[in-house]
């Protein structure tokens, strides 16, 4: 089980998670899957390995190692990943997971993902004089590792490492991956008000996907013509998922969900409280 | 009938639903080995093994978090914090993560666990094992609130918050935990083994949440109370004279509000009682709720006796602490025009 940070959207694509019900919940219309009831990108799919995204940073650490403990303790051989920040290793459940994984020996895969800002503030404001996030692994008894976070391949063959040992039953690992947020932290945020443009321009440890096809061209498993083809291929795939899920609404205009459902799922069953606010409401 | 004290019968509590549900597990600072520095988890490590009842690093946010986590997985947790007054740190992941999960994620997740914790002072505590936190979890939509007043309802109240699939808070009055204190500080307290309620059947149970109860029937005057006050508003009724009907709520979340107005339609007159300081203290929601539903029933203003808007003190406790004399001056006037 995978316990995201709004960051890892991935992990659900490459899961095979519905593109029109991501778009749905961005949308925030009638096909959303949580029923307009949590923010846009804070997708939740149990059925993919992927638990709901909170928004405040941090909580998720702690509760992937819960999981993960949980496993162990029902002798299943099932493990977590737990994924935080650069910034957000700064809270304190980051270090409550630490603690945590490393007394119980946790299967879980602790990630970090240093994008090196966290909204306007430079990594060092999180890191302080710690070398590396990856060494905050060491303080705890946890092997650590750090890897270019840009580099596929170098990514996948660490995973694969840190989940044989969660998977082995031999505990904890922590990684970091160094890469670069070169875009705005969100669409109400100018990166151009802290950092100079020519650094993301430059873009720190380069374009992951542009690094992996000049590999496998190299290689001789990939081209030009195919790259272009494949891109193609995925922007009519994403632009026919725009279409279908827009067909369901938008959060201003079309089918929207319904007000009722603002009421439901707040117990498993509703307290005659809600329902008085409920009738109350009209709806 | 066995005869328990509030320990022992919390202790059973947890017995019994750690025996009948493998998925519920117990953990908490000082909770596994020694048993809980109030002996509520006595035994149960010995009992059902060390991945079962196990002692967790002094850290509430973790303790919580990792409770939310297991019970993603489909863990019935049941844990301890020492003292509610070190909820706090843990109180980010109590209201943004377990209060939430459920509606948030449309039912996909769900945090069904149990947090326990003593509460309330009379213990010369002072102001880090005194505090009487309630109001600060019945303000959160998605928790449930429980503050049990005996033996018998709280091995019932916590079998049913074990086994209710939302997150529950328990509260646990520590003064009541060796007997039915009822504010007179200066005087033994009767040990359970005296009192009707510390009769608690064996075997599984349940005082279901939402359910208040009339504790002393009266027709004069309608008290609300929970927990610790329960017994000193007895106390005080018996004291004064006064013929007040005492209602111990038990849940203050869902609330019974159809036992608060039967019995203040009753009466025309109520008072509210509890420990916690009296602003934005959950009296205040009860005096709205008395007051929009029994407004034209009302002989005479609703009346708040509650601890003063101050930290807890130490060498105070007794002048802080709204004891039997406080409560009964309330009945008085509640009574007069």
């Amino acid at each position: 089980m995978n316990f995201p940070t709004y960051r890892q959207q991935g992990l659900l694509v490459a899961g095979g998670y519905p593109l029109v019900d991501m778009m749905s919940q961005i949308f925030s219309n009638e096909r959303d899957p949580l029923h307009g009831r949590q923010l846009p990108v804070m997708y939740s799919s149990k059925s993919h390995g992927f638990f709901s995204i909170s928004g405040n940073l941090g909580t998720q650490y702690i509760q992937a190692v819960g999981w993960a403990m949980a496993s162990a303790i029902k002798g299943d051989t099932k493990i977590a990943a737990g994924w935080i920040g650069d910034g957000s290793t700064a809270e304190s459940d980051f270090h409550a997971a630490l603690v945590f994984a490393s007394t119980y020996k946790a299967p879980v895969v602790l990630n970090i993902v240093n994008n090196q800002w966290a909204i306007s503030t430079f990594q060092g404001i999180a890191k302080g004089g710690s070398g590396t996030f990856a060494a905050r692994g060491h303080g705890f008894g946890i092997p650590a590792l750090r890897v270019d976070g840009n580099d596929y391949l170098a990514v996948y063959a660490v995973a694969q490492w840190a989940i044989e040992r969660a998977r082995r039953n031999l505990g904890p690992t922590v990684v970091e991956y160094v890469t670069y947020r070169v875009a705005a932290h969100s669409t109400s945020d100018d990166p151009s008000a802290y950092r100079p443009k020519e650094e993301s321009d430059a873009w720190p440890l380069g374009d992951p996907i542009e690094r992996l096809k000049n590999y496998l061209i190299g290689k001789g498993a990939w081209s030009e013509e195919r790259h272009a083809q494949h891109a193609a291929e995925v922007e009519a795939e994403v632009l026919a998922a725009q279409k279908e899920a827009e067909r369901h609404g938008t959060l201003h205009s079309g089918g929207k969900p319904s007000v009722r459902d603002m009421f439901e799922g707040v117990y498993k069953d509703m307290p005659p409280h809600l329902r008085r606010q409920r009738q109350q409401a009209g709806v | 009938m066995p005869r328990m004290t509030m320990i022992e019968s919390i202790r059973d509590a947890m017995h019994v639903t750690m025996a009948a549900d493998p998925n519920v597990v117990v953990f908490g600072e000082d909770v596994g080995y020694f048993g809980g520095v109030f002996r509520c988890t006595q035994g149960l490590q010995q009992k059902f093994g060390r991945e079962r009842c196990f002692d967790t690093p002094i850290n509430e946010s973790g303790i919580i978090g990792a409770a939310i986590g297991m019970a993603a997985y489909g863990l019935r947790p049941c844990v301890e914090i020492q003292f509610a007054d070190y909820v706090y740190p843990a109180y980010d992941q109590i209201v943004s993560e377990a209060a939430r999960l459920r509606y948030r994620s449309n039912g996909d997740f769900t945090a069904p666990i149990t947090v326990r914790m003593p509460t309330g002072g009379g213990i010369f505590g002072g102001q880090t094992h005194s505090q009487s936190p309630e109001a600060l979890f019945t303000h959160v939509s998605g928790l449930k609130t429980v503050v049990p007043s005996n033996p018998y309802d709280a091995k019932g109240l916590l079998i049913a918050s074990i086994e209710d699939d939302d997150p529950v808070i328990f509260l646990e009055p520590k003064r009541l935990y060796n007997g039915p204190f009822d504010g007179h500080h200066d005087r033994p307290v009767t040990p359970w083994s005296k009192h009707p309620l510390g009769e608690v059947p064996e075997g599984r149970y349940t005082v279901p949440l939402g359910q208040a109860v009339v504790r002393r029937t009266g027709a004069a005057v309608t008290v609300l109370a929970y927990g610790t006050m329960v017994h000193v508003a007895e106390a005080a009724a018996a004291e004064t004279g006064v013929d007040a009907e005492v209602i111990d709520l038990r849940t203050l979340l869902p609330l019974d509000l159809d036992t608060i107005t039967r019995s203040v339609s009753k009466t025309g007159r109520c008072v509210i009682v509890h420990e916690a300081t009296l602003t934005s203290g959950f009296g205040a929601e009860l005096c709205a709720l008395v007051q929009e539903h029994c407004f034209y029933s009302l002989e005479r203003p609703i009346a708040r006796v509650a601890g003063w808007d101050t930290p807890y003190p130490h060498a105070q406790e007794w002048d802080y602490f709204p004891g039997p004399k406080r409560v009964g001056e309330a009945l008085l006037q509640a009574m007069e025009g």
